[in-house]
């Protein structure tokens, strides 16, 4: 069979010279790089105390916004529901009652917003989802726990800070 | 001997006895800190301020652990084993000389434990024993991987104890003594009689082949054939646990300080140092023989990062490579030095 490309190169395998055959050369030239190494800065980012800069569209914990007055701009209406293709999202609609206008922007609000970090996957589509610009993906890694039922994140944890008035 | 002799040299054991096994466990900190360094990482940092608490945590560790002893092994002699590892390990050290006579008041302490005329040959029967307890092990845990581990070792030690004692009859030529204690102060100061007074200078091929013979002796990389654990799991130490599987550990390290020990005795002047007569005249014969001990230390310790330094470097070696070392140059090499000695006493030195 003639060879599809020239690229084919027999290599012959030559008897060690005394020089490699005495190794002490190549053990003293080795030594020298691992003593280059030695000296070199660590490579190493020690993680809960240092952290590496994330990317600019780093996707990490999500976070219900308020609006400038500090209202919740979640309304329910349920579409990053229907978009996460992970189902891990649910909530509980519930009608604006009069004198909580301060804090909810629509009539509608979600009484109850969970997400299961463990099944979410990450992908950002609720926040293209949302017609409202409510939730974003703007947050730390979502830190490690012991129990299921913990990674289950309520509003408590996903709303962000009321504005300090 | 009276009491008090008895009570110095006791309490002198217990001394070597402690900083060995201290030594040894912090050698384990130092080869984690140490690859870390190489590799260009951090190593272990969380068990205190830069992780100086790590060995106490292993040690621990070590001793919580489940004890394991396989249904098929050979229960007694599975235990000898790693009880003669450590044994042998922590006895070799009485002979060597950690320093020269301390004088307090009027008792005169010598920093040697006992000085006996075949020091030498008492060093190589211990470490010879030491093999014993990997083979012992290897055999006893019925499990083929520790066998090959346990056959492995045996026969390299034999290898390259050969080699080890031809290079070692090149020194005792030029010394013409086998104790320790008087190699090492034939070894005195830096420099005496137009040429300098430490035997490496006198024997450097002998050194290298000692040294490389050390590596072997110690199952330390390149030549860590016995517990390959990309081949033969752990090795010899695959069925242990717990504290047993400490001991063997335990024992490779104190195995390697006590060489690194031998090394400077024999071959870079024990506890002499450069202008150590005038440091004696002029601040006082105990400063003098405390700073020898420092030195000694200084100098074992430069060995034991020469070991890590190579286990980090350089790759292990095929097993023919190893047996080829061995027998085709090590041996030659090392009968050839006997001869250049020889000949250098006879003709030059006259």
């Amino acid at each position: 069979m003639e060879p599809l490309s020239n690229k084919r190169k027999v290599l012959e395998s030559k008897p060690l010279t005394l020089m490699e055959r005495a190794y002490l050369p190549a053990i003293i030239k080795g030594l020298s790089i691992t003593m280059k190494h030695f000296f070199k800065k660590p490579v190493t980012i020690s993680y809960p105390e240092e952290k590496r800069e994330f990317s600019e569209n780093f996707r990490g914990m999500h976070s219900l916004k308020r609006d400038e007055d500090g209202k919740e701009r979640c309304t329910a209406c349920g579409l990053c529901a229907l978009s996460c293709p992970a189902e891990a999202i649910t909530m509980i609609a519930a009608e604006r009652q009069k004198g909580e206008e301060h804090l909810y922007r629509e009539e509608k609000y979600a009484a109850v917003y969970e997400i299961n970090m463990l099944r979410c996957i990450f992908c950002g589509l609720c926040e293209e989802a949302c017609p409202k610009e409510a939730i974003y993906l703007d947050g730390d890694i979502v830190p490690s726990d012991y129990l299921r039922k913990d990674f289950i994140y309520g509003k408590d944890k996903l709303v962000e800070a009321p504005l300090n008035q | 001997m009276e009491l008090t002799d008895i009570l110095i040299k006791f309490t002198l054991i217990v001394i070597i006895f402690a900083i060995s096994l201290v030594v040894a466990m912090y050698s384990t900190y130092a080869e984690r800190k140490l690859a870390a360094f190489f590799q260009d990482r951090v190593g272990p940092n969380r068990a205190g301020p830069w992780g100086i608490l790590q060995p106490l945590a292993d040690g621990g560790k070590m001793f919580l652990k489940e004890e394991i002893i396989p249904t098929n092994s050979t229960g007694f002699l599975f235990i000898v084993g790693p009880s003669l590892a450590i044994f042998t390990a922590c006895i070799a050290s009485a002979v060597i000389p950690w320093g020269q006579k301390l004088t307090i008041g009027t008792t005169v302490i010598d920093l040697q434990v006992t000085d006996i005329n075949v020091g030498i040959l008492y060093i190589f029967g211990v470490v010879s024993l030491g093999v014993y307890g990997i083979m012992i092990g290897g055999w006893a845990s019925n499990n083929k991987y520790s066998l090959l581990g346990a056959i492995r070792a045996a026969s390299q030690n034999i290898s390259y104890e050969i080699s080890m004692g031809l290079s070692i009859i090149a020194l005792i030529m030029v010394t013409g003594t086998m104790s320790l204690g008087e190699i090492a102060s034939q070894q005195h100061g830096f420099w005496a009689d137009g040429w300098f007074s430490w035997n490496f200078f006198k024997q450097p091929l002998g050194f290298l082949l000692f040294i490389v013979c050390a590596f072997a002796e110690t199952n330390r990389s390149p030549f860590d054939l016995p517990e390959c654990e990309t081949e033969l799991v752990g090795g010899y130490h695959t069925e242990y646990s717990s504290m047993k599987l400490g001991f063997y550990l335990f024992a490779e390290y104190i195995n390697m300080f006590i060489s690194s020990a031998v090394m400077a005795t024999l071959y870079f002047g024990g506890y002499n140092y450069p202008f150590m007569d005038w440091v004696a005249s002029n601040a006082g014969t105990n400063v003098s023989v405390i700073l020898g001990v420092v030195f000694l230390f200084g100098k074992i310790f430069g060995f034991i990062f020469f070991f890590m330094w190579v286990r980090w470097t350089i790759p292990r070696f095929r097993y023919d490579q190893l047996m080829d070392l061995g027998w085709k140059s090590l041996i030659p090499l090392a009968i050839a030095n006997i001869i250049i000695t020889g000949l250098w006493m006879t003709f030059i030195r006259g």
